[in-house]
């Protein structure tokens, strides 16, 4: 069946397959190319900014962005002579998201097994109250909840970037609601009917077998905050506490117009996306599933 | 954030479906759920707490700033509607709302064609993972890097694009520095950070119908064109009308792109309604002006919702 099918459509098969390679190497090829650029001497990239191979290989870059070069040495290399401490903004970065993450998927969590498993008035209510929250888009939120971030004296601190996005999440809930919903009843009645409490069940035994929604809750969690720009830049200023994503951006936009260091910029970028990629190797087949699972439910 | 407001049409409906088939005799004097109303208050305070204080509170805040004069360090004083009232004749506020609708047009339409036909493909094609999760590896990384990254291939003098340009006997092109261009270019960067995560959710619709029918349409001797235009996407109507909305959702606010990008230019070409807010609230501190923008373009987000879920209803009576 399959090789006829092959042979008869065959020009067609031919045209997905070369349509399918060409988005593929649109895909990748800049990953490529950000490790080419980040290997390379930035002022030997004027002379050949087409070969597909380091030019003039080095490792100055990621020295550069480290914090590990002295200025001369930069300077020497088409860097920009400041030194940038990436190293410093990843640590922010991983707290940052991290946190967040945990926070939420646990809260979610325990209000997700309130919704399913206890009985007690206005539960069909709170449960349509928060759901409601689904239909207000960021960008209404934003700007108040900067200030009063602000006026809680919050701003330039973890807590200020964590508290709006680590107690509540309508998705999270509704996700795990749907989920536990679905689990079968019968071991947590046993526990119950051998005197083990509300709490004990719930952490003995639904948390345990919630497991797999809550992997995946929590590495889409991970990416989006781990990516998250906008807010960051609204309540950070201090680089105490600035993540990632802002001191990539401040040193692309602070990179000479005339002639950027872009070598470094790249470094940079390989710096910034690595934990993801990182992660994507991981947990790859979890993470292509649960995107799937996220659009069909 | 993407997630949140990718299960918005979807989500609410499932729910009501749901909740009727799963609502439970209330018994909650039983001996088995004594005790169940004070431990579900206590499980879901901080999620009640975080819904209140971080979405409820600012959202009426919002709409209550929008009518004030807020700059921040001295208390709002109402204004009544001066602030929509200047935003009717604000020009640049105009301007910025073309650029948006122009972005948001082209960024999405190419994304759902690449996205739709790619799903296709893999799906006709390959069942590796691995190919999937190469189509994907965009969206891992951030608006930020994604922008970074592409600066440097577009970038005028030594740009890869820009060589290859050259080499194959063409002109150079300004794709960030040129008025021209700088839209079409950050729905490039958008499309090729965002084209993967839609075709793997398409993807994930397309493994819902079953391989019975294209066995049938063959039989029947439609070929691979027929049967995609006639079947796959017909009975792909809900998910690509989801899919579709949470695009446009997210292209209304693009910002990171841009910011990092073009910062907004050449002379304000790419200015989109994003960053004109975050440049009147944090440059010029005019937080009730930015207020009164957010709730246009909140107001706006509602229509498409809105229309989406009356294109999802169509599909259902349609296909039901």
């Amino acid at each position: 069946m399959a090789a006829r099918t092959r042979r008869r459509f065959s020009i067609g098969r031919t045209t997905a397959w070369i349509y399918l390679i060409g988005v593929l190497f649109v895909t990748v090829f800049p990953f490529y190319w950000i490790l080419r650029t980040a290997l390379s001497n930035n002022y030997a990239l004027l002379a050949n900014p087409s070969s597909l191979l380091p030019v003039g290989f080095t490792w100055g870059p990621f020295r550069r962005v480290l914090g590990l070069a002295s200025a001369e040495e930069s300077l020497a290399e088409g860097g920009s002579g400041a030194s940038l401490q990436l190293g410093h903004y990843l640590v922010n970065s991983v707290v940052y998201a991290t946190l967040t993450t945990a926070l939420i998927v646990f809260f979610s969590l325990i209000a997700a097994y309130a919704f399913s498993r206890l009985q007690w008035r206005g539960r069909e209510f709170m449960f349509g109250l928060f759901l409601t929250a689904l239909m207000v888009p960021g960008i209404l939120t934003l700007l108040p909840n900067f200030v009063l971030v602000k006026e809680l004296g919050l701003l330039n601190t973890f807590a200020g970037m964590i508290l709006p996005y680590a107690l509540f999440s309508a998705f999270n809930i509704f996700f795990l609601r749907q989920f536990m919903l679905g689990l079968p009843t019968e071991i947590e009645e046993a526990a119950m009917l051998d005197g083990a409490g509300r709490l004990r069940v719930l952490f003995r035994i639904t948390l345990p077998m919630t497991s797999g929604p809550t992997i995946t809750l929590s590495i889409l969690g991970f990416i989006s905050m781990w990516n998250d720009y906008f807010w960051p830049l609204l309540v950070t200023s201090d680089e105490s506490v600035q993540p990632l994503t802002l001191a990539l951006a401040v040193f692309k936009q602070s990179s000479p117009q005339a002639q950027p260091d872009w070598a470094g910029l790249m470094a940079a970028t390989l710096v910034a996306a690595l934990p993801m990629l990182v992660l994507f190797m991981i947990f790859g087949r979890r993470i292509v599933n649960s995107i799937g699972f996220s659009g069909i439910k | 954030m993407a997630l949140t407001e990718a299960t918005v049409p979807g989500a609410s409906e499932a729910v009501a479906r749901r909740r009727k088939a799963t609502r439970r005799p209330p018994n909650a004097n039983s001996p088995a759920h004594r005790g169940d109303a004070r431990l579900a208050w206590i499980l879901i305070a901080p999620a009640l707490i975080g819904f209140l204080v971080f979405a409820v509170y600012p959202t009426l805040r919002g709409v209550y700033l929008s009518f004030t004069d807020f700059k921040v360090l001295t208390p709002p004083v109402w204004v009544g509607l001066a602030n929509y009232i200047e935003l009717l004749q604000d020009d640049v506020f105009w301007a910025s709302l073309g650029v948006t609708v122009y972005f948001v047009v082209l960024s999405v339409a190419l994304c759902m064609v690449i996205s739709v036909l790619t799903a296709a493909a893999l799906h006709r094609l390959t069942s590796s993972t691995v190919v999937r999760g190469l189509v994907i590896l965009p969206f891992l990384i951030s608006g930020v890097v994604a922008a970074t990254i592409w600066s440097w291939m577009l970038d005028t003098q030594l740009g890869i694009v820009n060589v290859v340009i050259q080499w194959l006997g063409g002109d150079g092109v300004l794709f960030l520095t040129s008025r021209g261009w700088a839209i079409p270019s950050i729905a490039l960067i958008s499309v090729w950070k965002q084209m993967g995560y839609t075709a793997i959710i398409i993807f994930a619709g397309l493994q819902t119908i079953p391989p019975s029918i294209y066995e049938a349409g063959r039989i029947d001797g439609a070929s691979e064109l027929q049967m995609f235009f006639r079947l796959t996407l017909p009975l792909l109507r809900p998910i690509l009308a989801l899919v579709l909305v949470l695009n446009v959702i997210g292209a209304f606010q693009v910002f990171d792109i841009v910011q990092v990008a073009t910062k907004g230019g050449p002379a304000n070409a790419s200015n989109v309604l994003q960053m004109y807010i975050y440049s009147k609230a944090f440059g010029q501190f005019d937080f009730g002006y930015a207020s009164a923008m957010s709730l246009a373009l909140f107001a706006i987000l509602i229509v498409i919702t809105f229309l989406q879920m009356r294109l999802l209803r169509a599909s259902e009576s349609e296909t039901n």
